[in-house]
């Protein structure tokens, strides 16, 4: 059945078309529906999926997927497959190549795009609202608020207030490390910034990098920046600093990358010209250095041997003022709705389902899935290791951001903007910082208006 | 055009409009037709077609391209959404965005590198290869390899050569400890040249397989001639084998120039331009491909990658026209 239904390109159109999907749905509909990795979740639980009563009548609709990869594909699968069942709609499902799709998702959305697409929450999803290309769904986020706290509110809402989004899944920037090389060295996870310097110490000592650090992408070194300025700043300021509220020629932002000069000493040297998969390498899987600042993803690089010996906590607090929010990085995933869809209802139907914890949990205990479910009141008890220490650090996380190209306008955070500004600081940290700041400044506001 | 060539080379043209015959006017045209209506037909067709082509593929889009570089769009919704902003998009190239300037220096970098060595080792392998030494197909074959390779492969390949801590390179010279590494494509004073080796790699094969074949094609005669008139293996090479060789030469020299402008896959791939690797095709394609695209500015930088452009071909068109005259 995915095969048929995830082709390329624009649905099958007309009579035909319908007849043959008729078919297929009654073919395997039978069966494969009623998914058994959802089975557990309590399908019969008719408390949510509200509009259920109308289902019958509501027909098809179309999803847009980014994600060509074998784990994630299949967990879109398993989400679609729970809300098919739940809701009675038929969701046609377009899988994409990751960087096509997200390279020329403007022309797509611009063109006859699916009903509903898997996108980002944030700046990203921001700015096609604010260009008219996604349609708004409050009355979708009416019924699904319940599972929501404010923070995932505030991720799904445009410029205009209106909410856009529904969010999924999201995973943690967090510190990784090998249990078993701490338990080894009798090293302890440190809490603040003292212990993480003279842990660091200790590991020069016994000959191992601290930090694992690889930067050729361009964009791991943001994380490395969110987190400093918003333990050092607070979260208020970074999001402003993110939206162009703030000035990157702050003083505030300069006392972050003098920070980040201090701290480079315990960062492997030579991340412009590491890739984020061989610095994962040196940490997870041959253990010479003894962490990795990285999103929780990281974990898939150690092997399915090691993964049940990478362990990981939140990056250590700073000491300021700022400490009790705990801020974090989390980027948020999920799905919205495009401007003209062919069939509102279905959409809004699908986007209604996705909006519960158990749809957003038949998303995550979908194998290979290392995200956690966004709603607080997802059932927890399916996941796996990484998962639930995730869910534990994110429920302690009192401000959580979405990261630096998300929350940042697109053609600020690119290759032209703080991915080339970062490496070059990381090639030259001794640099003048206040021209520095001013140059990314005088960046920012060379940029046309959003 | 047959009217242009005859009364460019009248040495007076208007003066001698009615005498000659040729100036196309009145009465002396209807006398004598050279081409029948089938063959006016014919060369409409052939002329008009291949113009009709450049023309929407080529010059329309390129002068969309110039027009486009004094806006501002992020190509979302129609043209009431293109504003022009003047000159804006270029004061901004040269004197906000940094990457500009070093990737005017790379591309010319590139194209130096490409007709000093690369180009030139190519032809020398050729010349080598053409002696018959033994194993030639193998050698052959092994320094063509890379050409067949896209440079997406060729990329990937030399990326794990360059890498710090399992790449081959850097546990060939033992340099893969912490503070000891070589950090080949970090190092933005580094990475280009890393880069052009790569690069090269390809461009030395392609480079060598065209000449090879241009020297099958030389007379052996006239190096037999050469050599009873006592010349040296280098002296029949560049006196004789060489400007023999003219037409191939000229392919050669404008397939290194255009690879060399056209650079862009290999720093792409590598780290999409960044960090000692801009080149002018990545800042386009970092400003136009994505999310939140800048038409406008991208063109402006499109632009100045044509005018880079521009130069070689001028001065190639300028030399060929005059020898075809000669």
């Amino acid at each position: 059945m995915p095969e048929a239904l995830t082709m390329h390109g624009r649905p099958l159109r007309g009579l035909a078309g319908l007849a043959i999907v008729a078919v297929l749905v009654t073919a395997c509909g039978g069966g494969a529906t009623p998914a058994p990795t959802v089975g557990p979740t309590e399908a019969p639980a008719a408390t949510s999926a509200p509009s259920s009563s109308a289902a019958a009548s509501l027909g098809e609709t179309t999803l847009g997927s980014n994600e060509s990869d074998e784990a994630p594909k299949a967990a879109v699968q398993a989400i679609v497959d729970y809300c098919q069942a739940k809701t009675g709609i038929t969701v046609k499902v377009n899988v994409n190549d990751h960087n096509t799709f997200q390279n020329q998702i403007s022309s797509y959305l611009q063109g006859t795009p699916d009903d509903v697409v898997k996108w980002f929450a944030g700046n990203r999803l921001r700015f096609f609202a604010a260009q008219g290309l996604v349609a708004p769904i409050d009355d979708v986020w009416a019924k699904i608020e319940q599972y929501m706290t404010p923070g995932l509110k505030a991720a799904s809402q445009g410029s205009d207030g209106k909410m856009y989004f529904v969010p999924v899944y999201n995973y943690p920037w967090v510190v990784l490390y090998r249990k078993s090389l701490f338990a080894e060295k009798g090293y302890t996870i440190p809490k603040t910034i003292d212990e993480f310097k003279a842990l660091g110490d200790k590991m020069k000592a016994d000959g191992l990098v601290p930090l694992a650090f690889g930067d050729q992408d361009g964009w791991p070194a943001m994380g490395t920046f969110d987190i400093l300025n918003m333990r050092l700043n607070g979260y208020a300021f970074h999001i402003g600093l993110m939206e162009g509220r703030e000035k990157w020629s702050d003083p505030k932002v300069k006392a972050v990358f003098e920070l980040w000069r201090n701290l480079l000493p315990y960062f492997q040297e030579g991340a412009p010209g590491r890739t984020w998969q061989d610095a994962a390498k040196v940490a997870l899987v041959d253990k010479k250095a003894g962490m990795y600042f990285l999103g929780t993803f990281a974990v898939e690089q150690a092997g399915t041997e090691n993964v049940s010996d990478v362990g990981f906590f939140p990056f250590p607090l700073l000491g300021t003022a700022y400490d009790s929010e705990n801020a974090i990085d989390a980027p948020i995933d999920g799905f919205m709705m495009s401007a003209n869809p062919k069939n509102p209802d279905a959409a809004k139907a699908f986007l209604e389902c996705a909006g519960t914890p158990e749809a957003q949990v038949a998303y995550v205990t979908s194998p290979g899935i290392g995200s956690v479910a966004v709603s607080p009141q997802a059932d927890t008890s399916k996941y796996n290791e990484v998962q639930k220490a995730s869910a534990e650090i994110l429920k302690n996380a009192g401000s959580i951001a979405q990261f630096l190209d998300r929350d940042a306008r697109a053609d600020f955070a690119g290759p032209s903007g703080m991915q080339g500004f970062l490496i070059s600081f990381l090639t030259n940290p001794k640099q003048d910082l206040d021209k520095f700041l001013s140059d990314i400044q005088t960046y920012y506001d060379s940029l046309p208006p959003q | 055009m047959i009217e242009h060539g005859a009364s460019s080379a009248t040495p007076v043209p208007p003066a001698s409009a009615g005498g000659t015959g040729s100036s196309g006017r009145g009465a002396s045209r209807r006398r004598y037709r050279p081409l029948t209506e089938r063959d006016r037909l014919t060369l409409g067709l052939m002329v008009g077609v291949p113009t009709a082509i450049v023309t929407v593929f080529i010059l329309l889009p390129t002068a969309a391209s110039i027009v486009l570089s004094f806006t501002s769009w992020n190509g979302i919704g129609g043209l009431e959404n293109i504003k022009f902003i003047g000159l804006k998009n270029y004061t901004d190239l040269i004197s906000i965005y940094k990457p500009f300037w070093p990737a005017v220096i790379h591309n010319l970098t590139w194209l130096v590198f490409f007709l000093l060595i690369a180009t030139p080792l190519g032809m020398f392998l050729a010349v080598l290869l053409d002696k018959n030494i033994r194993g030639t197909r193998i050698y052959q074959s092994a320094l063509y390899m890379p050409v067949v390779l896209s440079l997406a492969i060729v990329g990937f390949i030399w990326q794990l050569i360059y890498a710090p801590e399992q790449g081959l390179l850097n546990n060939l010279l033992g340099r893969t400890a912490q503070g000891n590494q070589i950090s080949w494509l970090g190092d933005p004073s580094l990475n280009l040249w890393a880069v052009l080796v790569a690069a090269s790699w390809r461009q030395v094969g392609y480079v060598m397989v065209l000449y090879l074949a241009g020297l099958k094609s030389v007379d052996p005669a006239l190096r037999e001639a050469a050599s009873i008139d006592g010349a040296s293996e280098a002296q029949s090479f560049f006196r004789v084998v060489f400007p023999v060789m003219r037409p191939i030469n000229i392919v050669i020299l404008v397939i290194t120039v255009i690879e060399s402008l056209r650079a862009f896959d290999l720093a792409f791939i590598i780290n999409k331009g960044l960090n000692g690797l801009e080149l002018l095709s990545t800042l386009v394609t970092n400003n136009i491909i994505g999310e939140t695209s800048r038409i406008g500015f991208g063109s402006a930088i499109a632009v100045v990658l044509l005018m880079v452009s521009v130069g070689p071909i001028v001065v190639y068109l300028v030399r060929a026209l005059r020898e075809d005259r000669q």
